[in-house]
């Protein structure tokens, strides 16, 4: 059966461009980009046309560019890295309610450690109000971190009107307020410039943008008081030990390049598609509502609410006719809770179960799309006729007492 | 999170046996739980001498939840009152080949919808 893979928040296919770069280094060119032999300089060459380009996508100098195992990691490192730096002069770390568990369950430890968090809301298209953080601004503030779009939904933050805010906070204010953003979802579907956004850190990963897993970097503006996250030897300035994962480099610097060329034209195919299934998923299924911002929205992301059943139900269903889709649905999170992005934007726990969200990619044409609607009524249809709540039967909280 | 479901709990999703509303029910119990939100609704036809005759079900939740229903339902039709009773959530998930730990709570709710609507049976009768 054909496959229809819509999940591409969740990881992308590596392109065969990238591929084509990194079986060379993997079979040929294995050496320690550290030793100072040919073998070595060879692989240190490939190390740093990977990040030249990887800056250049994003239009940091490529001293600045850090590479890492992952998006996870850049987030563990801005958050951790810069609280146990700045401890001193101050404690306040600010962050929002919708962010990637990398950044929340961090900043959860660091709260463990003494620190004080500040989660801003959110409103119900999953935007940060840039008033809120001008109140929540302090003069212990070291940090703010805030993602540029978000995973689940989709909704881009208005990163640059913030970095403003916190500049001009920082005019009259002893302690100099750091920016941090995950732009792990951002990058390579939206322009990411670092010099025009004004960020201190910026993480980014490999695999959201068709290049390997297991790769990410860390842009950090140079002179940005930030501690190393682990010990070992001088690789990455002294900044980030162990043997870089060259292969992965190599491939994540040509998804980077990819990703900046073709930016616009990417954007555009992404946007019409992803047009095209919003409309014919809220025309088509009754009691279905979009989740997110319908204009400041990530190119690739359609994200929906369908009431009355579960995310789960619909997953299993799309699988089983060859689609490939996530949920923040309890039954798909392994936690029992529901999608603490879904809740933020102000969803009742009944209605954040019945969650899918499909992502497009670059791979993704209009008959995949119509296939999905498509199958998609049907499926609803048919787990909506199982389910005992409807419009006259709504969840009865009672229910959960007995 | 992946879910390694067995082929009998896919079969039972795919096509749940006593699916949908039972018109003449005089046995209805309906459960939630508070920990994932599923909710399940039993219907039964139970008659004058506690044979259960029919049964029909309608739950809102996940896979596993459908798919336990669907066996719960099977496992007790024709069965007598007293005999449904002593169904356990074990004995669900025995039949389904096993449920990930995850899911567990699942069968859980199936077999407390089950008792739900034989309790509202016997106030029913109680009260007659």
């Amino acid at each position: 059966m054909k496959r229809v893979y819509l999940d591409n928040a969740a990881t992308t296919p590596v392109a065969p461009e990238v591929l084509d770069e990194m079986v060379p280094v993997l079979a040929e060119h294995f050496g320690n980009p550290s030793s100072i032999y040919a073998e070595g300089r060879d692989a240190h060459r490939l190390l740093e046309d990977a990040r030249e380009k990887v800056a250049k996508a994003m239009n940091a100098e490529p001293s600045e560019v850090f590479f890492t195992g992952s998006g996870t990691e850049g987030d563990n490192w801005a958050l951790r890295g810069v609280a146990h730096k700045n401890a001193k002069k101050g404690k306040h770390i600010i962050t929002t309610a919708i962010e990637h568990h990398a950044i929340l369950h961090t900043a959860k430890r660091l709260e463990k450690e003494g620190f004080d968090v500040t989660y801003l809301p959110v409103d119900d298209k999953g935007r940060v109000n840039p008033e809120d953080l001008k109140k929540a601004l302090r003069d212990d503030t070291i940090l703010v971190s805030v993602m540029s779009a978000n995973n689940e939904v989709g909704t881009i933050e208005p990163i640059k009107e913030l970095v403003e805010i916190v500049k001009e906070h920082n005019k009259d204010s002893k302690t100099k307020t750091l920016f941090h953003t995950d732009a792990v979802q951002a990058f390579g579907n939206i322009p990411i410039d670092v010099k025009d956004l004004g960020v201190d850190l910026l993480s980014v990963s490999g695999h959201k943008i068709y290049g390997p897993k297991g790769v990410g970097a860390l842009y950090i503006k140079k002179g940005t008081p930030i501690e190393n996250l682990m010990e070992g030897g001088a690789q990455e300035k002294k900044r980030r030990p162990a043997t870089e994962n060259v292969a992965s480099i190599v491939g994540f610097g040509k998804a980077a390049e990819i990703a900046s060329e073709n930016l616009e034209e990417h954007a555009e195919h992404l946007t019409k598609l992803r047009d095209r299934l919003i409309k014919g998923v809220l025309t088509r299924i009754p009691d279905s509502e979009l989740t997110g911002d319908p204009v400041n929205r990530l190119p690739g992301n359609a994200s929906f609410i369908f009431d009355y059943i579960e995310g789960e139900g619909i997953l299993l269903s799309l699988d089983m006719v060859g689609v490939a889709g996530s949920s923040g649905s309890a039954c798909t999170s392994g936690s029992l809770d529901p999608s603490h992005v879904l809740l933020a934007l102000g969803l009742p726990a009944g209605r954040a179960h019945g969650s899918l969200r499909l992502t497009l990619g670059r791979d993704t044409t209009e008959e995949d799309v119509d296939y999905v609607v498509d199958q998609l009524v049907p499926i609803i249809e048919r787990l909506r006729a199982m389910s005992p709540l409807d419009k006259d039967h709504p969840i009865d909280q009672e229910v959960y007492d007995k | 999170m992946s879910m390694d479901y067995t082929e009998k709990v896919m079969e039972n999703f795919t096509n749940p046996k006593n699916v949908g509303e039972l018109e003449d029910a005089n046995a209805v119990g309906q459960v939630g739980s508070p920990a994932c939100g599923d909710i399940m609704k039993m219907m039964m036809k139970i008659d004058d001498d506690g044979v259960i005759e029919d049964v029909k079900f309608k739950t809102y939740g996940c896979g596993a939840a459908i798919a336990t229903s669907s066996v719960a339902t099977e496992m007790i039709k024709g069965k007598t009152v007293d005999e449904a009773k002593k169904l356990t959530n074990q004995q669900v998930i025995d039949e389904l080949g096993g449920l990930p730990s995850v899911k567990i709570h699942c069968s859980v709710l199936a077999e407390e919808a089950i008792k739900a609507a034989l309790d509202d049976w016997e106030e029913k009768k109680a009260a007659k």
